[in-house]
């Protein structure tokens, strides 16, 4: 905390003595922030992004976290989907945005798509190392009291794999902002994508900054709680 | 009906290989009806391999097992299992662990809490209910493992080394306490161990397997102590003799 108050210090001196028009002093961009806090466009662009990014990200969740539950518990599943999972994840996912467009048009459809894509192979990956790790006379014990598979599902795999999990969708939150930025910028100008373009193109710097902290804090909140809850399952983590 | 199946469960020529290696062959058993038997040997003579058999967690590659004459083919309400490592959920309290086995089977929350209340009074763990796994001594985890098997009111228990993870003293409490369980319960007991001093102690019957192929070497029925007092069983001239004798037979099997 004090570090971030020392190089916030710095950045206001730097801004103060008007080194370069691209660092306006720290004060300025929060006052800024204040005028344009509460106006419709920043509101309105909040929403929007709000919007794609939840959808996104809830359904990278809905879909990862069974597929990866899946892929841990059956050695075909695994086999077939392992080769795309790992090539997806490590793809420049950027270069995708262009077919997205063609495929899905350039509405909030093809920005909710690109937000699950950068989210969901980490999701998948975490929920699938989770369960192979799972202690097996766990699910031998299932068996034996005469679990259905959907309840074995339900009552022990996710919660063996949780803390995984968790750590998963952590990581995927915080890529699913790169992409829905991206998609934001590059699908249609719209959201904070849209804010980004008018302040930059216009050289409106302490605006641009307002923006950008914004996003950066509300990112880092996430992740932020994310982590906490990670750490609320820990406990078991460590004495599985 | 009663009278015609003694055998609560009876096994086969059951053999299991897993490709190449043979982990059991043609191996046939009795296990009587209301009795402790233990299956007794060195490590690697399948002994865990035929219990999770009987329990339904494993298929046999040829032979049959029989639970009251009704062949197994797969886990059934008719047997609960005890596990070696007691395979809580860490994330659930005592007695959620204790009541999931009914809860696999339907019955109503208040129903099942109330049944899995009964039997952690009944393993010495009342005040625990609402603890987790992680907060108890391995001793008592074993105890809620074996509250869990007992509240699904199971024919046959399957026991799988359950003492072998905890400390000396409390495995001679937990053997004390086995033997009052199968006084108490009419409940067929299979108990695996490789303690020959533990299997003595608590077995109504003790079947020795040995390794390569696997094989039951001999089944042994102490008659003379099992009434007594449970404090003069170890030095009742009976059961020194069967320890010795056993491990007269297994000692060349020791590496």
């Amino acid at each position: 905390m004090s570090s971030l108050i020392l190089w916030g210090l710095l950045w206001e001196f730097v801004g103060q003595i008007e080194l370069t028009f691209f660092l306006p002093p720290l004060s300025a961009i929060f006052s800024t922030l204040m005028e344009i806090g509460g106006t419709k466009p920043f509101i309105k662009a909040l929403q929007e992004t709000a919007h794609a990014f939840s959808i996104g990200t809830l359904s990278a969740i809905l879909i990862g976290v069974p597929t990866g539950i899946l892929m841990g518990k059956s050695r075909l599943i695994d086999e077939l989907l392992l080769p795309w999972v790992n090539l997806f994840l490590s793809a420049p996912l950027t270069a995708l945005v262009p077919v997205l467009m063609v495929l899905f048009g350039f509405g909030l459809k093809a920005i909710i798509i690109t937000t699950t894509l950068f989210a969901i192979w980490i999701i998948v990956l975490n929920s699938r190392a989770g369960v192979m790790q799972i202690n097996q006379s766990l699910v031998e014990m299932s068996r034996s009291f005469g679990a259905s598979p959907l309840a074995a599902f339900t009552k022990i795999y996710f919660w063996a794999a949780l803390p995984e999990i968790l750590g998963g969708v952590r990581i995927g939150f915080i890529r699913a902002v790169k992409g829905v930025i991206i998609g934001q910028l590059l699908i249609s100008i719209v959201g904070f994508g849209s804010l980004f373009e008018l302040y930059a193109s216009n050289f409106l710097m302490s605006h641009f900054w307002a923006v950008l902290i914004v996003l950066f804090a509300l990112s880092f909140v996430i992740a932020e709680f994310l982590a906490y809850l990670e750490r609320r399952v820990e406990y078991y983590a460590a004495r599985r | 009906m009663t009278g015609r199946i003694e055998n609560a469960v009876t096994v086969h020529n059951v053999s299991k290989s897993y490709g190449d290696v043979e982990a059991l062959r043609d191996l046939s058993l009795d296990f009587p009806r209301g009795q402790l038997t233990s299956l007794l040997g060195p490590s690697g003579c399948g002994k865990t391999t035929l219990l999770k058999i009987i329990a339904g967690l494993l298929p046999a590659s040829s032979g049959e097992v029989f639970i009251n004459g009704t062949p197994v083919t797969g886990p059934g309400a008719d047997r609960a299992f005890v596990f070696q490592d007691f395979a809580l959920m860490p994330w659930a309290t005592v007695l959620r662990n204790v009541a999931f086995g009914l809860e696999l089977r339907g019955v109503s929350r208040s129903e099942r809490e109330a049944i899995a209340e009964k039997y952690i009074i009944e393993v010495g763990l009342k005040g625990f209910e609402h603890s987790f796994p992680h907060e108890l001594s391995g001793g008592m985890r074993q105890r809620v493992g074996l509250a869990r098997a007992l509240s699904v009111d199971a024919d046959v228990l399957l026991m799988d080394e359950p003492f072998s993870a905890v400390d000396e003293q409390t495995r001679r409490k937990f053997q004390e306490d086995l033997l009052g369980l199968v006084q108490n319960e009419n409940k067929t007991f299979l108990f695996v161990t490789h303690s020959i001093e533990e299997a003595v102690y608590v077995s109504d019957q003790i079947a020795i397997l040995l390794p390569r192929p696997s094989r039951v070497m001999e089944v042994i029925r102490p008659s003379g102590f099992r009434d007594r007092d449970v404090n003069s069983i170890r030095r009742d001239p009976e059961y020194l003799d069967i320890v010795d004798r056993i491990w007269a037979s297994l000692k060349s099997y020791v590496e």
